[in-house]
C-alpha cells in the first residue's frame, strides 16, 4: 500500500510543519530587513536643518496587541486617548496588533505617508523596525516604550514600574498566610526578574520568611498557559498571585474562583475579582504622552529630557499604584502609603543592600547606590524567589 | 505533588481530547482535518461570545460546538464535493480560523462572562488521591470522560460505527449496502468539527473564562497528531490528550522546584512527546490506518 504510506509521511511532515509554525510564532523578528518597507519619497534628505517632530499634524501609535487587553496595550491605549482629548487639531492614528517585525515598518511609513511626524512604537520588540525607520525619515520623531537604544531622532521612555511593584509586594506580604506566594511570567528580560525582585523584597520587608514561586509560561498571553500556572501555583499552596503577562483576566479570574488572592499588572482589575483584589501597578501614560507630543510639535525634542532614555517615576505619577481591594484592611492600606511616602522622599530605598541572589552571593552591598541602567539590566533573581531563570 | 500533575493532566489536556475524539470521527471515516485548530478556535470564540449574550454557558457551549461545525462544513464541501486536497484545504482552513476569529473576536478580549465553574462531586471528591484527580472538575470535563466509551461503543458495537469505519476502509462494501459513502464522511466531518468546536469552547467557556486571540495557540494541531498516534482509537486518544496535560502540568511543577532545568527545554516537552508518538506510529505496523485516509474520495455517489 505505497500510496497509503506516502499519503501518512506527507501527512505527519504537514503536521509537523504545522507545530513549528504555531510555536515559533511568538518569536520576535528581531532583524527587519531595511530594503523592506516603501521607500518613500524623501531621498532628498539635508539632514542638517531638519527638526524631527516640527509642526506634526498627526501622531500614530502602534500596539502589539489588542486596546483592551487589561494590560500592557490598554495602558499604552489610554494615553494616545489622552493625546486625542489634549490636541484636538491632531490626527490620532492608531494601529493595533501590529507584529514585531518587518510588518511594523510598513506600518509606520504608512502613518508617514498620513502626516505623521510623531509616532510612539510601544512595544519592547518595535524598536529594531523603528529604528530602521528613523534612520529613512530624520524629520520624523519617534518615542519608543521601554527599550535601551536611542537614535538621533529616536528617544526611549519607560517608567519606574518597580516601585508600585515593590510597594504591591509590601502588600501582599501583609496579606499572605500561607508565606508562599505566586508569580507567572513570561520571558527572562530584565524588566521581568527587575519586577519579581521587586515584589519579593517588598513582601520580605514585612515578612522575611515569605517565599515567592516563579513559572514562566514562555508567551505574553496564553490563556490556557496562565490557567495551567495559575492552578499549579494554587495547588502547590500559594495565596496570592500575581503576573508580569501582558494580559491578566484568565489569572486574576482563575485566582478568585479558587478563593486565594491577586496583586495586578498594567491596569486595575479590581472588578474581575470582587473579594481578592488586593492592588497592583499600573502605568499612566497620559500626562506624559501629551507632553511629549508637545516637545515634539513644537521641535524641542533635542535636549529635552525625552533626547535619550527617559524614565517616569512614581514621584512623576507615570506608574502608580491600582486601588486597594475591598478586602485589604485600613491597618494595611495605612502601611503601604506610609512605604510609599518613603519611596517619594527618598528615605525607602528597595533595593538598599546587602542583597543577595538565589545562590546566596551578595548582589547589592551596603550603601551601594544602583542607577537606572544597573537596575535595568538586572540578570539574577533574589533570596526567596523559588524558581530557576531559563537559559 | 503526583496527584497536582495528574490533575494538571485533566485540567489541561480536556480541550485537546474532546478536539482530538472529532478529529477521530473524521478520520475514522477517511478525511483527515487539518483545520481541527480553526474549529477549536471559532469555537472558543463562538461559545465565549453566546455566554457572554446569554449569561447561560451551556447555550455558549452549544454554540461553540455549532461554530466549529461551521468551520468544517467548509472542509467537507471542498474536500468532498469539490475534490480538493484534503491536507491542503485543511490548513487553509485552519488560517481562515485565525483570521476570522482575530476579527470578530477583537470587542470581545476585555468581556466578562459567567462560565463554568469546577464541580466537586459529593462524597467521590473526598477519596483521597483519586478525588481530588477525577472528581473536582468543571461539568465540561465529566461529560467528555463520558464521550470516550460511548465514541468507544458506537464505533466498535454498531452499525452506525461499522458504517463509519467502512467509509474509511472499503468504500465499495457501503455502495453495495446502498448507503452514500460521501454522506457518511460529511455527517463524519461535521461531527469532528462539532466536537473541535465544544473542545474550544471548554478552553474560553470552563477553563479560562476568557478570550484571547488565537488563544487554542496549536492545541487543534496537537489534536489532530494525537488521533494518528492513538492509532484512530479513542481511550488512546484521551490517553494521548492527557499526557499532552501532564506534561504541560510538570514542567510547570518543574519550574517550582527551583530545578536547573530550563523551562524552554520544558515548553517543548509536550510537542516532543507528541513528536515521539509520530515516530512510534511510523515504526509501528500500519494495518490500523484507514484506507482511505489521506486520499480524495475516489468514487462518488
Amino acid at each position: 500500500m505505497k500510496i497509503r504510506n506516502n499519503g501518512l509521511k506527507s501527512m505527519i511532515v504537514l503536521v509537523l510543519a504545522l507545530m513549528l509554525v504555531v510555536t515559533g510564532c511568538s518569536q520576535p523578528g528581531s532583524n527587519a530587513s531595511t530594503s523592506n518597507g516603501g521607500n518613500t519619497n524623501n531621498s532628498d534628505q539635508s539632514v542638517s536643518n531638519v527638526v524631527a517632530g516640527l509642526d506634526s499634524s498627526a501622531v500614530g501609535f502602534i500596539f502589539v496587541g489588542t486596546k483592551d487587553d487589561y494590560g500592557y496595550n490598554q495602558a499604552a491605549y489610554l494615553g494616545s486617548v489622552a493625546v486625542e482629548e489634549a490636541y484636538p487639531d491632531l490626527k490620532v492614528i492608531r494601529a493595533e496588533n501590529v507584529p514585531e517585525s518587518a510588518e511594523a515598518e510598513r506600518v509606520m511609513e504608512q502613518m508617514i505617508q498620513e502626516g505623521a511626524k510623531i509616532i510612539f512604537p510601544t512595544s519592547y520588540g518595535h524598536l529594531e523596525p523603528a529604528l530602521n525607520v528613523a534612520k529613512r525619515h530624520p524629520d520624523v520623531l519617534f518615542y519608543h516604550q521601554g527599550g535601551l537604544k536611542t537614535a538621533e531622532n529616536l528617544g526611549t521612555y519607560f517608567g519606574t514600574i518597580w516601585e508600585p511593584v515593590y510597594l504591591a509586594g509590601v502588600a501582599a506580604g501583609k496579606m499572605s498566610e500561607t508565606g508562599k506566594l505566586g508569580f507567572i511570567v513570561s520571558v527572562p528580560i530584565p524588566q521581568v526578574l527587575l519586577n519579581i525582585n521587586a515584589f519579593t523584597l517588598g513582601a520580605q520587608s514585612v515578612n522575611p520568611e515569605i517565599t515567592t514561586n516563579v513559572v514562566f509560561t514562555g508567551s505574553w498571553c496564553d490563556p490556557g498557559q496562565q490557567a495551567n500556572a495559575a492552578n499549579s501555583l494554587i495547588d502547590a499552596g500559594a495565596d496570592l498571585l500575581t503576573l508580569h503577562q501582558d494580559c491578566m483576566k484568565t489569572v486574576v479570574e482563575t485566582a478568585e474562583r479558587s478563593g486565594i488572592m491577586t496583586v495586578g499588572y498594567h491596569a486595575d482589575a479590581n472588578e474581575l475579582a470582587p473579594n481578592g483584589w488586593v492592588t497592583g501597578s499600573e502605568w499612566n501614560w497620559g500626562d506624559l504622552f501629551v507632553d511629549m507630543v508637545k516637545v515634539g510639535t513644537e521641535g524641542q525634542f533635542k535636549g529635552s529630557k525625552y533626547d535619550g532614555k527617559y524614565r517616569g517615576t512614581l514621584a512623576d505619577e507615570v506608574v502608580k499604584l491600582s486601588t486597594f481591594g475591598a478586602n485589604v484592611p485600613a491597618e494595611v492600606q495605612q502601611y503601604v502609603e506610609e512605604q510609599k511616602a518613603g519611596l517619594l522622599d527618598g528615605t525607602l530605598n528597595p533595593f538598599a543592600g546587602p542583597i543577595n541572589d538565589q545562590s546566596g552571593s551578595v548582589r547589592i552591598e551596603v550603601d551601594q547606590v544602583l542607577s537606572v541602567e544597573d537596575l535595568e539590566s538586572t540578570n539574577y533573581l533574589v533570596e526567596g524567589v523559588i524558581g530557576t531563570i531559563p537559559q | 505533588m503526583i496527584a497536582d500533575i495528574l490533575t494538571g493532566a485533566i485540567r489541561s489536556g480536556t480541550s485537546v481530547m474532546i478536539a482530538s475524539q472529532g478529529e477521530l470521527i473524521s478520520e475514522r471515516a477517511g478525511v483527515i482535518n487539518l483545520g481541527t485548530e480553526g474549529s477549536m478556535l471559532c469555537g472558543a470564540l463562538g461559545g465565549f461570545a453566546v455566554t457572554v449574550w446569554t449569561g447561560n454557558p451551556w447555550i455558549g457551549t452549544l454554540a461553540g460546538g455549532v461554530c466549529g461545525l461551521l468551520i468544517s462544513l467548509i472542509h467537507a464541501f471542498l474536500v468532498l464535493s469539490c475534490g480538493a486536497n484534503q491536507l491542503a484545504t485543511g490548513l487553509t482552513i485552519m488560517f481562515f480560523g485565525m483570521g476570522i476569529t482575530a476579527f470578530f473576536g477583537k470587542n470581545f478580549v476585555s468581556q466578562q462572562i459567567v462560565g463554568f465553574n469546577p464541580v466537586p462531586i459529593p462524597y467521590l471528591s473526598d477519596i483521597p488521591f483519586i478525588g481530588k484527580i477525577l472528581f473536582n472538575h468543571d461539568p465540561l470535563t465529566y461529560l467528555s470522560l463520558l464521550l470516550v466509551p460511548l465514541l468507544w461503543y458506537v464505533i466498535f458495537r454498531t452499525r452506525l460505527g461499522v458504517i463509519l469505519r467502512a467509509a474509511g476502509e472499503r468504500e465499495e462494501v457501503l455502495f453495495a449496502s446502498g448507503i452514500n459513502p460521501k454522506l457518511v464522511r460529511y455527517l463524519a466531518v461535521l461531527a469532528g468539527g462539532f466536537l473541535a468546536g465544544i473542545g474550544g469552547a471548554q478552553l474560553s467557556v470552563a477553563y479560562t473564562h476568557s478570550w484571547v486571540e488565537n488563544m487554542v495557540a496549536g492545541r487543534g494541531v496537537v489534536a489532530v497528531a494525537l488521533v494518528i498516534f492513538a492509532s484512530w482509537k479513542p481511550l488512546k486518544a484521551m490517553i494521548g490528550a492527557y499526557l499532552f496535560g501532564a506534561a504541560q502540568a510538570l514542567q510547570l511543577t518543574v519550574q517550582q522546584q527551583g530545578l536547573a532545568i530550563s523551562p524552554y527545554f520544558l515548553f517543548m516537552v509536550p510537542y516532543v512527546l507528541t513528536l515521539v508518538a509520530l515516530l512510534i506510529v511510523e515504526r509501528r505496523k500500519q494495518s490500523q490506518t484507514p484506507e482511505a485516509l489521506g486520499k480524495v474520495l475516489a468514487g462518488s455517489g
